[in-house]
């Protein structure tokens, strides 16, 4: 019999509804998998009381008939939400001690409906990085490893769930995508990860990045946990004001696997000088078991692609600068010893410079600098009208009967940790091909779909319409029935 | 319409940046982070080639009304909850050091 904790929300759901397992057994079988963790770093903070006393809760509801989808399903929650009396603090030193007295609406929605925590999960900090590598806590560990034994990044920012998920940690974790930080990590370990339409989740109580492009989504074991858990996580709240006041469709209902006469567009700007011939062949890959499925695939231009990263890191630092002035010294998290004669402004320069980490000082550094007087022009809002020809380049080719998009998730496969970047740039090429994405607000999807030379997943991207997560999924289900990804990293931790 | 200039970030602008930032930063760091700011900013400078006259800047992913409700108090009589984090707090305020002289 599988472990429990190796479950799907699926397979879980159906035995926990039948009685064949409790909600108790499988939060310990997960809460062990955490306490044999500690080499992958990916969960920072455990929270072994609550989740025992959720899963207690879960067991009655279930026993009574009063159970939703989610309930008693053992998750993993990003650092980045705010979790009632739980330490939150992004992974950042700023936020130290920091327990919010409240919660998020996506965690209130998830415990509402019966699901149980079994600890906070590490990432880079305030979300800002591609490799897991700028976290207060230290490194994640990808539970993947290449040929030689190096240890691998389960890439950025969402790293400790990632790493949670494809280790059986829990069943599935809550991850956030600001330019690529839930997908990228998702293919780079062999997972799900969906980033939904902007304003389909609620952003209240998650800790701010970059608001205009901050989305929260889940990362699972298969497209059909994402629907049961998306469905979960969603809905207008009054809390976010960008949140959208439509209606949460069942995803799950729409995964017939059917996409016949749909049509996937390939768009020829993806296709990058210097891409790895196994991207490649893995691209073709997708493309032909979509044909197989009975999808037609168009070539397609998306003529802005290569001006998305230059104007998401004009975006999103500036909007990040703004969002972390909050971390003053006053009323939450650290505040730097003081000298003699120090006054406010020593508290600010002194609080910030010993709380926030290299990566988020350069960000919020770099966003000062675009958003300063002289240069707001000239950067920022530039940048903000090249997002919406990047915008119009995806609903032109959806006007023209493109259903879906079909694109490489990442560059490469895991790559080493503690690899030098002379050149913050470099970095930020890892999300060549998912930050269109959140500059279109459009919901994309990472699917695993085959393996590397060396043995490391590989995962492919679709990109839909707006608010069509569901047939979104049901194009991703096609790719998953058809790649038959059921590979595991071996147990080395 | 105003484009990027192609000129480079000095150290002097590095310290009025990170000033404004308010993140101190020692002097003996202050090239490289220049230099960091040159690589990024040279990396977006890209956004020249883009002809963006007469495009307007992105709103919305698709055309939404804003929520409108009743203009009154949702929330509050939470003082201890609001308090509860601070580094120092004092008598019911956050408590800093002295501001006007």
């Amino acid at each position: 019999m599988t472990d429990l904790n190796a479950l799907t929300i699926a397979e879980a759901r159906d035995k926990l509804r039948a009685g064949d397992i409790t909600s108790v057994d499988l939060t310990e079988a997960c809460l062990t998998a955490v306490e044999g963790s500690g080499a992958l770093n990916a969960v920072v903070h455990s929270t072994a009381e609550i989740a025992r006393a959720q899963a207690d809760a879960a067991d009655q509801r279930l026993k009574a008939g009063d159970a939703p989808d989610m309930c008693g399903i053992p998750l993993g929650i990003k650092d980045l939400f705010c979790t009632e009396g739980v330490a939150s603090q992004a992974a950042s030193g700023i936020l130290n001690g920091f327990k919010p007295e409240y919660e998020s609406t996506v965690t209130r929605q998830l415990f509402d409906a019966g699901a149980v925590m079994v600890g906070k999960l590490n990432m880079d900090e305030f979300a800002m990085g591609s490799s897991n590598e700028t976290s207060v806590y230290g490194n994640v560990v990808n539970p993947w490893r290449g040929a030689d034994d190096t240890p691998l990044t389960p890439g950025g920012s969402s790293g400790g769930s990632a790493s949670a998920v494809a280790a059986d940690l829990c069943l599935a974790a809550t991850g956030t995508d600001t330019g690529g930080s839930i997908r990228q990590p998702a293919a780079f370990v062999g997972i799900t990860g969906l980033k939904p339409t902007y304003g389909r989740v609620s952003r209240w109580g998650i800790i701010a990045f970059a608001s205009s492009l901050d989305q929260a989504g889940p990362m699972t074991k298969t497209v059909r946990d994402s629907a049961i858990m998306l469905k979960a996580m969603a809905g207008h709240d009054p809390m976010d004001s960008t949140s959208a006041d439509i209606p949460v469709p069942d995803f799950e209902a729409m995964l017939t696997g059917d996409i016949k006469g749909q049509t996937i567009g390939i768009p020829r700007e993806y296709r990058m000088d210097g891409m790895p011939d196994e991207i490649e062949a893995l691209w073709a890959e997708g493309r032909a078991m979509l044909e197989d499925a009975g999808a037609k695939i168009v070539d397609i231009s998306l003529p802005h692609t290569k001006y998305a990263l230059p104007a998401y890191y004009v975006i999103a630092p500036a909007e990040a600068s703004s969002n972390l002035a909050r971390y003053d010294g006053v009323r939450y998290g650290h505040r730097a010893k003081l000298g003699q004669g120090d006054g406010v402004t020593e508290m600010y320069e002194k609080t910030r410079a010993e709380g926030f980490g290299a990566e988020v000082k350069r960000r919020v550094m770099v966003g000062t600098y675009v958003l300063s007087a002289g240069f707001y022009d000239a950067y920022y809002n530039r940048a903000r009208k090249v997002r919406a020809l990047i915008k119009k380049d995806f609903d032109d080719a959806f006007a023209a009967g493109v259903d879906a998009i079909l694109t490489p998730a990442t560059p490469s496969a895991a790559f080493p940790l503690g690899q030098e970047f002379d050149d913050p740039v470099q970095m930020y090429l890892n999300d060549v091909f998912t930050v269109t994405v959140n500059l279109a607000g459009l919901p994309g999807i990472a699917v695993p779909a085959g393996l590397d030379q060396n043995g490391l997943p590989l995962g492919l991207q679709l990109i839909g319409k707006p608010w069509e997560e569901g047939a979104l999924m049901n194009v991703a289900q096609a790719i998953e029935d058809r790649a038959g990804f059921v590979s595991k990293p071996a147990k080395w931790w | 319409m105003e484009t990027l200039s192609p000129m480079s970030i000095d150290v002097e602008t590095a310290r009025r940046v990170a000033k404004l930032a308010r993140i101190k930063v020692e002097d003996a760091d202050l090239p490289a982070l220049a230099q960091d700011f040159n690589r990024i900013l040279g990396f977006v400078e890209q956004l020249n080639e883009v002809d963006v006259d007469g495009v307007e800047p992105m709103t919305s992913v698709t055309p939404m009304r804003l929520k409108r409700r009743q203009d009154g108090v949702t929330a509050g009589g939470m003082q201890d909850k609001i308090l509860s984090n601070a580094p120092d707090a004092r008598e019911g305020f956050f408590a800093v050091p002295k501001v006007v002289e």
